[in-house]
């Protein structure tokens, strides 16, 4: 195809997009609309899934030393605990600062008359994944010079529940909204050259081969897909901080941490411009596919 | 230039055979009306000659390509050597009358000089010079019309087919666009006009073919439209 026909076409895709402004402009607005509800629930999930991932780090395990170990020894033990795998963190809290924890939670006057030897040398471990919670338990009692492992299974593997269906259900609903906005989408670039039947008959008629036909589509197709992507995308940008920033900040304070708008910023763009691109350019080809037949 | 033999073409939908065994020549430089009754088969024959349709049996030839045989994607190349012109003029309502125009040279890959040299020769030749930036709603029926055949000859076409193209116009504009087709056919394009307009028909001494219930029932010289319509 010669240069100048290639930019006759891309010029015509430009041209119909303002001959036909009122399509256009409800193409733009179902994409925007539709990436902006699959938007919000793919943040809602990322956000559900990153509080539950911060809950899941607050379930600490405790690996308790030998009561005869000093403190010196049980110290040195901390190397060979950090070694064990799906440790995350450790720390070591000695006997004297484990029994003032203890107190400070109870009722001195009942504690009366124990002294701290009553309590042993502990390390408080997170763990990097806590669905081997059970695996890491067995590795750290292994351990020379730790006598017992205190960790809350079946909390691990109700959270691990949790992430699970959290993560089918959130995947279920954005596959579905996905085949919808695709749908709603496609339909309404189809409404929009269903207006244009004749202009294609007539192309046709007079020689024009499918590629010539199709290319202005596709080049309308993209414009209105970048705008949409990236008018959603802004819009989603705008959502997202009043949310984070005003309703949830406001309601219940520092309780759930929000994924920060920075994180999810670009992940969000790469996936509104995709998206917005695919759905205008195949969405443009696709309502036009029958009409190329005669 | 079209050579139809033992044509049969059967709509599935509705059993109806709508050609039953035509055989017909058109040569070239020729002056050709087809004629007949509403359902008779024109527009079958029409949509035969412009690839938009095929034919279940016998052979049809158009400007050398076998009509029956050719591949969808040679289609295109095939319509480029002919001119259709249509009842409903089918003009690109917001493209100006110059770029309607143009618009069928820049399909077939003609390059922005040759367009600018062509376009304005066309128009002056069907009578539009000075009118190429009107859009098709500012016009008048004969003179859309004038538009779809500049349209038609743009490409210098070695045939135009014109599918009752007067059946929107009164009749002084309707003898005015058959003199046209006369001065196009007399320059040397081959002409076949589908029409039921007898007095039309008449008033030029050429060949007329009548169809009827899918079969040609008459093909004379003598310009005689001989088939009585309602």
């Amino acid at each position: 195809m010669r240069l100048n026909r290639i930019g006759y076409l891309i010029r015509e895709g430009f041209r119909s997009i303002a001959t036909h402004g009122f399509m256009s402009f409800a193409s733009v607005t179902i994409i925007m609309a539709c990436l902006i509800i699959m938007g919000s629930v793919s943040l809602l999930t990322i956000n559900i899934d990153a509080g539950i991932k911060s809950l899941e780090d607050q379930n600490e395990v405790v690996a308790f030393v030998d009561e005869t170990y000093s403190e010196e020894q049980a110290r040195a033990l901390e190397p060979a605990i950090a070694a064990v795998d799906n440790v995350s963190t450790v720390e070591f809290v000695d006997r004297v600062t484990a029994m003032d924890n203890f107190m400070s939670s109870y009722d001195k006057s009942l504690m009366e008359g124990i002294d701290e030897t009553v309590f042993r040398h502990r390390f408080v471990i997170q763990l990097t994944d806590i669905s081997l919670m059970a695996q890491t338990k067995a590795a750290l009692e292994s351990v020379e010079g730790i006598m017992k492992v205190n960790a809350h299974l079946d909390y691990a593997k109700s959270f691990v529940t949790v992430r699970n269906v959290v993560s089918v259900i959130a995947l279920a609903l954005i596959a579905i909204l996905t085949f919808i906005s695709v749908f709603i989408m496609t339909n309404t670039i189809k409404l929009a050259t269903f207006n244009r039947r004749e202009e294609i008959a007539i192309m046709k008629m007079v020689g024009a081969n499918n590629s010539f036909i199709r290319l202005p589509f596709v080049v309308e197709g993209l414009v209105l897909g970048i705008l949409g992507g990236g008018l959603g995308f802004l819009a989603e940008l705008g959502i997202y901080h009043l949310v984070t920033g005003r309703v949830v900040g406001g309601i219940t304070g520092s309780f759930i941490n929000v994924v920060p708008l920075s994180t999810v910023a670009m992940p969000m763009f790469v996936a509104f411009m995709g998206i917005g691109i695919l759905v205008g350019v195949f969405g443009g080809v696709n309502a036009i596919r029958n009409y190329l037949k005669v | 230039m079209v050579q139809m033999k033992d044509v049969k073409v059967v709509y599935r939908s509705s059993d109806i055979v709508a050609l039953d065994g035509v055989s017909l020549n058109i040569d070239e430089g020729e002056f050709v009306f087809l004629v007949g009754p509403s359902g008779s088969g024109k527009t079958t024959i029409m949509k035969l000659i412009t690839g938009e349709l095929r034919a279940d049996d016998g052979e049809i030839t158009v400007n050398d390509y076998d009509m029956r045989r050719i591949k969808r994607r040679k289609l295109p190349k095939m319509r480029r050597s002919l001119g259709v012109v249509f009842q409903d003029y089918r003009l690109i309502e917001n493209m100006n009358v110059y770029d309607n125009v143009a618009f069928a040279m820049r399909v077939v890959g003609a390059s922005n000089r040759e367009i600018r040299r062509r376009v304005p020769y066309v128009l002056e030749l069907v009578g539009l010079d000075g009118r190429e930036k009107r859009l098709p709603k500012e016009l008048s029926g004969g003179e859309q019309q004038r538009v779809a055949i500049a349209r038609a000859l743009a490409n210098n076409p070695r045939m135009i087919v014109a599918d009752e193209p007067t059946g929107n116009l009164d009749p002084v504009r309707s003898l005015e666009l058959m003199l046209l087709f006369e001065k196009i056919n007399e320059m040397g394009t081959t002409i076949l006009v589908v029409t039921h307009e007898k007095e039309l028909v008449n008033a030029f001494a050429k060949r007329v073919i009548t169809i009827d219930n899918g079969r040609v029932i008459s093909d004379g010289m003598d310009g005689y439209y001989s088939y009585e319509i309602e």
